[in-house]
Parts: C-alpha cells; sequence; structure tokens
C-alpha cells in the first residue's frame, strides 16, 4: 500500500507541476514505483512538462465515468523502466467533472499498485482543490519568496491542517534568488519559516536549466550537474525518510549555509 | 384582614419602582397592576414624566410577558418603564454570562482565511498571520506575533485591551474604533517587548508598553484578596 501525497501552493505559477514532475521522477530514479496524477480537468499541463502529451489515449475523467480501466488511462514513462506513470487530467471537461469521493477512490486504488502517488493540484481553493486533497495522505506546500505566494500559502496550510487525515504540510521554497536574498529584497528563508511555521523540506534555487528542461519535456532531476536538480533529488530523499541537511546556495556563503544547517537540523 | 398585594408601588429619588409578587399568577398580577394605576390618583397628573423600574422579584419575564407589562403601564401616558429587573435569569443566558467572564485559551496559529472568535477574553498561544483574525467579547493576549487583525470588545466593551508579544497588526479593533498599521510597515527591528492596545480618554486606539495597563484597566486583575 502506497502513500499518496499532493503538491499544492494556492496561488498559480509557483512551480506545482515542475515540483511534481521532477519530485517523481527523483522517486523513480530511486526505484520507486511511482505515478503522477494532474487533478488540474481543464487545464492540464504536467504531460506536456514529462513529454507524454503525444501518449495521451484517455484520461482522469474517463476513468471515473467509467469509460475505461484506470490501468488503460495511466501513460508509462519508457524512460524509467516500468517505474514512472502518469495519469493526465481531462482537457475537455471543467473541475465539476469530478468530486471529492470519486477522487478518493481513484487515489486509493492507485495506492494498491504504487509505492507513491503525486498529485498535482491546481491553483486556488475550489473544487479543483478539494478534488485533488481528497485521497491525499501527505501534503507539500510550494511557495516561493514572494509576499503574494506566501500568504496564499499560509491560507493553503490553514485549510491542510482542519484535514485531519492528512499528515502536517511540509514546506517547499522553490524559485529562491540568493542574491535578492542576500540584499534583502526578497523574503529570507527564515522569513518564511517562522512566518508559516511548518517544516521546511527543501530549498530549490531558481534555475535557467529547469525552463530548459520543461521547454523539452525532460524532468531537470535527469541532469544531475543543475542546483535544482540536486535539491529535488534531496526533496525526494527526504521523503522517503534520510535525513539529508540542505544544499549551501553558495559555496562561499557560510553564514547562510550554516543558519540553513542549523534550521534543518531544528526540526 | 388586609389582603397581601401583589403589586407594590414605591417612590424613590429617580421615580417609581414597582415591585411584582411572584407567587401570584401572571393574569392575576396584570389585573392587579391596572386597578393600582387606576385607583392612584396622583398617577393621573401628566404633567412630568415619571420614570419607572419594573422588579419582578423571583418571577421570569420572557419578552412577551413584558411587553404586555409595558403596554399597561404605558397607557399612563406620564409613565416611562426604564429597566425591567428580576433575581432569576434563565440558564441560557447564565452560561452567556458565564462564557463572557472565561478566559479561552487556544493553542495553534490563526492563519490567513481564519477567524478565530470567543466571547470573552482570548488567550492564544500562537501568531495571528496576515489575512487572519481573531475576536473576542473581552480582551485579546496574544503570546505570539500578530500580524492580522484583531478585534476586542466586540460586543461593545470600549475597555477591552489587546496585547501580543510582537505587535505588527494589520489593523487593530476595539468596540467600534479601529485603527490601521502605518503606510509603510512597521519599523524594522525594533526590539520593543510584549505590548498592548487600549482606547485612550480621545476615543483612539493607542499603543503602549504592557505594564502600563496595570494602572489604566486595574480591573484586569481578578485575584480576590491580593498577595
Amino acid at each position: 500500500m502506497g502513500e499518496a501525497i499532493v503538491v499544492t501552493s494556492g496561488k498559480g505559477g509557483v512551480g506545482k507541476t515542475t515540483t511534481t514532475a521532477n519530485i517523481g521522477t527523483a522517486l523513480a530514479l530511486k526505484e520507486k514505483r511511482v505515478c503522477l496524477v494532474d487533478t488540474d480537468i481543464g487545464l492540464r499541463n504536467l504531460d506536456v512538462v514529462m513529454g507524454l502529451e503525444n501518449r495521451i489515449i484517455y484520461d482522469l475523467v474517463d476513468v471515473v465515468v467509467g469509460r475505461c480501466k484506470l490501468h488503460q488511462a495511466l501513460v508509462k514513462d519508457k524512460r524509467f523502466d516500468n517505474k514512472l506513470y502518469l495519469l493526465p487530467a481531462a482537457q475537455a471537461s471543467d473541475k465539476t467533472a469530478v468530486t471529492p469521493e470519486q477522487m478518493k477512490t481513484l487515489i486509493d486504488e492507485l495506492k494498491q499498485d504504487f509505492d507513491y502517488v503525486i498529485i498535482d493540484c491546481p491553483a486556488g481553493i475550489e473544487q479543483g482543490f478539494k478534488n485533488a486533497i481528497a485521497g491525499a495522505d501527505r501534503a507539500l506546500v510550494v511557495t516561493t519568496p514572494e509576499v503574494s505566494a506566501v500568504r496564499d500559502a499560509d491560507r493553503i496550510i490553514g485549510i491542510l491542517e482542519k484535514e485531519e487525515r492528512i499528515a502536517p504540510p511540509r514546506l517547499i521554497i522553490n524559485r529562491l534568488r540568493n542574491h535578492l536574498m542576500k540584499t534583502g529584497d526578497m523574503l529570507d528563508i527564515d522569513e518564511i519559516t517562522t512566518h508559516l511555521s511548518i517544516d521546511l523540506i527543501g530549498v530549490v534555487v531558481d534555475d535557467d536549466e529547469v525552463i530548459k528542461s520543461t521547454t523539452h519535456g525532460e524532468p531537470i532531476v535527469l541532469n544531475p550537474n543543475s542546483k535544482a536538480a540536486i535539491a529535488y533529488r534531496n526533496i525526494a530523499r527526504r521523503i522517503l525518510g534520510e535525513s539529508v541537511p540542505l544544499q549551501p546556495l553558495e559555496d562561499e556563503q557560510k553564514g547562510v549555509f550554516s543558519k540553513l544547517k542549523k534550521l534543518f537540523a531544528g526540526k | 384582614m388586609k389582603k397581601k398585594q401583589n403589586v407594590v408601588i414605591k417612590g424613590t429619588k429617580e421615580g417609581l419602582t414597582f415591585h411584582l409578587c411572584d407567587a401570584c399568577s401572571f393574569e392575576e398580577l396584570k389585573r392587579e397592576l391596572e386597578e393600582r394605576l387606576t385607583e392612584n390618583t396622583f398617577l393621573h397628573n401628566d404633567s412630568q414624566p415619571i420614570s419607572v423600574k419594573v422588579h419582578s422579584g423571583n418571577r421570569y419575564l420572557s419578552e412577551d410577558q413584558k411587553d404586555e407589562i409595558r403596554n399597561i403601564i404605558g397607557k399612563k401616558r406620564n409613565l416611562v418603564i426604564e429597566s425591567f429587573d428580576a433575581n432569576v435569569i434563565t440558564k441560557a443566558e447564565a452560561k452567556e454570562l458565564a462564557a463572557q467572564n472565561e478566559i479561552i485559551s487556544v493553542a495553534r496559529i490563526v492563519r490567513s482565511g481564519q477567524i478565530l472568535a470567543v466571547p470573552g477574553d482570548l488567550l492564544l498561544v500562537g501568531d495571528v498571520n496576515p489575512g487572519g483574525m481573531v475576536m473576542a467579547g473581552g480582551n485579546i493576549f496574544i503570546m505570539g506575533a500578530l500580524k492580522g487583525i484583531a478585534h476586542a470588545g466586540v460586543n461593545g466593551n470600549s475597555s477591552a485591551i489587546i496585547s501580543a508579544s510582537v505587535m505588527k497588526p494589520t489593523q487593530l479593533r476595539i468596540n467600534d474604533c479601529i485603527t490601521r498599521a502605518p503606510d509603510g510597515g512597521f519599523p524594522e527591528n525594533e526590539r520593543r517587548g510584549m505590548e498592548c492596545a487600549y482606547i485612550d480618554e480621545d476615543n483612539r486606539i493607542v499603543i503602549d508598553r504592557l505594564q502600563v495597563l496595570i494602572q489604566l484597566r486595574p480591573n484586569l486583575t481578578r485575584l480576590e484578596g491580593g498577595f
């Protein structure tokens, strides 16, 4: 019996889909059987980021209404030898095509077959969000170091904390720009974690390579030289229960590094 | 033998007090009240209004019954009912009263979009984040940081106070007074210790050191007898 993890943020454009794709891929690289589920019905794009768009035959809504069997809708990622699958969202329907109960049944079914089910949540707190969290056991909240994203993350955490089925959510700070944080023109990690007061599971620096790899439909984690890739791999290891210290944002920045280490050790 | 009167009218400096017997039936009471009002000729003089207090002893008067009494007494144009009083209240009222005097402690973070409301005083072990709101019928004590909105004395208590370890609210509201954060935010890194907000003589909300409350709001102390 596997575990379902929802990746959510409240605000759009902070990198939920990229995070889902990369954490899922990183877990598959760790020899886990992983299924990615896109719940952004009507605005699907996880398939594009994964480079699997052209293989979609059936989608999530087809499964829920019974037009096909679950295994027929799963798209296998050939790069990972039976380890990574994608359940794409429907593009022609909208969020109301599925109910939270149906979603939960679907996720429970997937959990029988996979070690990890990673759910990509749409932006907002409406029906799509409710569907996405319905079957989740754990939650990862993605935010960027911007006040608007942090505010929305706060709202989302508040809602997630009310859901008793879901373990306390953990935080990913995405697109961190070190030079702006150093000059104090962007929220720093400390500020964000004290404000949201939940566990930090990873920090991903802003990296042009992420955009390049997305364009080519290939998750950044496959490129081991990128800082963002290492960050995503570390997040995957932390999900697996390993204790991995936070990566230094910049090697010469001893001060920030020790601060981060202290912060992470404190959790 | 003189029959015990069910309605006793007493004159005081402030006006009249009607003592209504709590042992007779309500119908009997109404009848006798009407009789007493017609027989007392001194009440016919409608030159100046007289304020009336109604005390119903151990009888609980419902709102409908109060209206009936109001109608009877209101027939005398110079009588104005000032208040109803009784020795008894309903259980619901008692519970509400108890709740208003209670300090409720809550350990959590009030996040954006969440509203935490209590009837009495609130002791929050945690923060109020921007976009979050706490409301209390009485005082609000926040052990963490107040960065959202706090509204104390919601039911018209303007002596209520708000205190927080880190006072950086978006807005403070006490009773119907509202104040907001300075434009451009609070000064950075100014360590000021625990602070409180209260309504001063000019009916404005001011923020000051916590310790000023000892002088300004002595009734925050509920310990009887001193130490």
